[in-house]
């Protein structure tokens, strides 16, 4: 509070007050978040309390029904299935097969070109090369990937050429093989990103903390996890929580490869294509419950793997902190 | 536990093992990722009938003709498509940098009531993906029959929280109060000091998120698919799902690899010729965390 009148005088230099500019420049984001989200969410969240779909051409609803959208979704349905949490498993899934090597390579490549003893040469080249998935069209490079592999594509070809699958093998017919794709694109999208910012990150920690552990003997691995890692944290944390809510809205990718379908027995079958074959279908009091749980969702996860890695890490990463005086 | 300063030899031979693996290592990630768009590339140049007959990675000579016969092509009408996304992208790209450094600028060189609120508003919602309010979005935007409309899908970009926290943390590393407070000296308005002072200030940065929501609007699928069902107003990637749920046997394979080639070609010579700020761009914007 202090703090924030001291700043508000001593700007106040000529006694002229500018305060209503701040306000006047902010007005047309707030405005057209307002208009644009905020209340489109408070309309969900309303839709979710509400029957309303269609049978056919005849409009059932919209009429109050309290939290029975809620209950319908957590309720197993004739296979004994709750759906909502199998869609929700299988997001989880196709993110950490892509996510685990996003991670561990980007974190190998970041120490590789940060390395002066590795002096690694062509850089620019290598992360021009390896970011590029990343701007690609997830829809156009999903339905590459459906080409490609699909039965009459060169990739079965090549394979049967080879030997390796015989004439009735099928990507798109085995859950491992559909998920396995799914993932594999994943990665090559986002590993690169990753390195990226982990790069930063790591040329932002002070160099002579890395030499003053050589010199007291640490070797590379000790260097990586006494020193780089915790300093790291930070970077490290923010780069999984946003890929994790980058993993929960996973729809571009398995909806264009799988047609929508989730295939083999909607094993590849995503939270949002869940929400989205509701939107379509026009159940929006379903698609209302759903989008509430994505809301919760996202908002718990990156709370809990916020709090409990930096907890873990907190220490030494204080200590370094205030020897260095806030490298990062 | 001696250290083995003195085992000189020893230490440059691991050190190019070590070397050889970590290239080894980078040239497979490279090839990995490189190879389907090159085989994307080799098969648009493919007749049907040369893809049939399995898979090769030298080049055909079918590149114009599949070019033309999907350019041409009546169900997909990719120029449409095309131009849809340009001027989609083209203008959020446009209002999504200026109002964000507007705001961030609000944010930046004011003090006013509440502001400290406001901030970390902005940064909360950040993490909010638009899923989450799309359902309220598509009623609201059928309700004010701007389906099959440009509006919904550019004017929303006005309110970008990430482009936001990327200019506000652009000023604070190139933007003194003291030029703002010269300016007014000077008799220039507020809004003034903004668009002839400020934003030159904050080209760099502009450029950056430009191209970075350039290619979000692009690649834009959710939200565009709920909202388009006209056919002269599709966007390319609506198209391009369209083309996986079209009967895929009756399809010229040359003529589908064409398509994927050219929803992504425009922002693949915009890397191309922008890579090195395009990159620096990435860091710039999330190194803080």
């Amino acid at each position: 509070m202090t703090k924030n009148d001291t700043a508000k005088n001593g700007r106040r230099k000529n006694g002229v007050s500018y305060a209503k500019w701040g306000y006047i420049f902010i007005i047309p984001f707030f405005v057209v978040y307002l208009c644009f989200t905020l209340a489109p969410q408070f309309l969900t969240i309303y839709n979710s309390f509400f029957e309303s779909y269609r049978v056919g051409l005849t409009q059932v609803g919209p009429n109050f029904v309290g939290i029975e959208n809620y209950k319908t979704l957590f309720s197993p349905d004739s296979s004994g299935v709750i759906l909502v949490l199998k869609y929700a498993l299988n997001t989880f899934v196709l993110w950490i097969l892509g996510a685990v090597p996003q991670f561990v390579i980007a974190l190998l490549l970041a120490i590789f070109f940060t390395s002066y003893r590795l002096n690694i040469k062509g850089q620019g080249f290598f992360k021009t090369v390896i970011y590029m998935p990343n701007l690609i069209m997830a829809a156009a490079f999903s339905m590459l990937f459906y080409t490609l592999f699909s039965r009459v594509g060169p990739i079965q070809a090549l394979l049967e050429h080879w030997g390796w699958i015989d004439a009735s093998f099928d990507f798109f017919s085995k859950q491992v093989t559909v998920r396995g794709m799914i993932a594999l694109m994943n990665f090559l999208m986002w590993f690169g990103n990753t390195t990226i910012v982990l790069m930063a990150g790591i040329m932002g920690i002070d160099q002579a903390l890395f030499e003053s552990a050589t010199i007291d003997g640490a070797n590379a691995v000790q260097v990586f996890f006494r020193v780089t890692m915790p300093l790291l944290m930070p970077i490290f944390v923010y780069c999984l929580i946003t890929a994790m809510i980058g993993g929960i809205q996973m729809f571009d990718v398995p909806q264009v490869l799988t047609n929508g379908k989730g295939v083999p027995n909607e094993m590849t079958r995503t939270l949002v294509m869940y929400l989205n074959g509701y939107l379509t279908n026009k159940n929006y009091g379903m698609a209302g419950a759903i989008s509430v749980f994505i809301f919760v969702v996202t908002g718990i996860l990156s709370g809990f793997v916020y709090k409990s890695l930096v907890a873990q890490y907190k220490d030494p990463q204080r200590k370094h902190r205030e020897r260095k005086g806030n490298v990062l | 536990m001696s250290r083995k300063l003195d085992d000189n030899t020893r230490g440059r031979i691991k050190l190019i093992v070590l070397r050889v693996i970590v290239y080894l290592i980078l040239i497979f990630l490279t090839v990995l990722c490189l190879f389907f768009f090159y085989l994307m590339i080799i098969n648009a140049t493919r007749s049907n009938a040369q893809l049939a007959a399995g898979f090769t990675l030298l080049p055909k000579e079918n590149f114009f003709r599949n070019l033309v016969n999907a350019w041409t092509d009546t169900s997909i009408n990719i120029p449409r498509g095309m131009l849809n996304s340009l001027i989609i992208a083209l203008s959020s790209a446009a209002l999504t940098t200026y109002f964000s450094a507007l705001t961030a600028y609000g944010i930046h060189a004011y003090e006013f009531r509440g502001k400290r609120a406001i901030f970390t508003f902005i940064i909360a919602i950040m993490m909010i993906p638009a899923q989450v309010s799309a359902l309220g979005f598509v009623q609201m935007m059928n309700k004010l029959h701007l389906t099959n409309s440009y509006i919904p899908l550019i004017v929303p970009s006005i309110a970008a929280p990430v482009v936001f926290f990327y200019m506000k943390q652009y000023m604070e590393s190139v933007l003194p109060l003291d030029v703002i407070d010269a300016a007014r000296v000077d008799g220039s308005g507020e809004f003034r000091t903004f668009n002839t002072i400020v934003l030159p200030m904050l080209k760099p940065a502009i450029a950056v998120q430009m191209i970075f929501s350039f290619v979000s609007s692009w690649n834009n699928y959710f939200v565009p698919a709920l909202l388009l069902d006209k056919a002269e107003m599709k966007t390319v990637p609506i198209m391009i799902a369209q083309l996986r749920s079209a009967d895929y046997s009756k399809f010229d394979m040359g003529k589908v690899y064409m398509f994927i080639l050219l929803a992504i070609l425009p922002v693949m010579i915009t890397y191309i010729l922008l890579s090195k700020s395009i990159i620096k761009g990435v860091t710039s914007g999330s190194v803080k965390g």
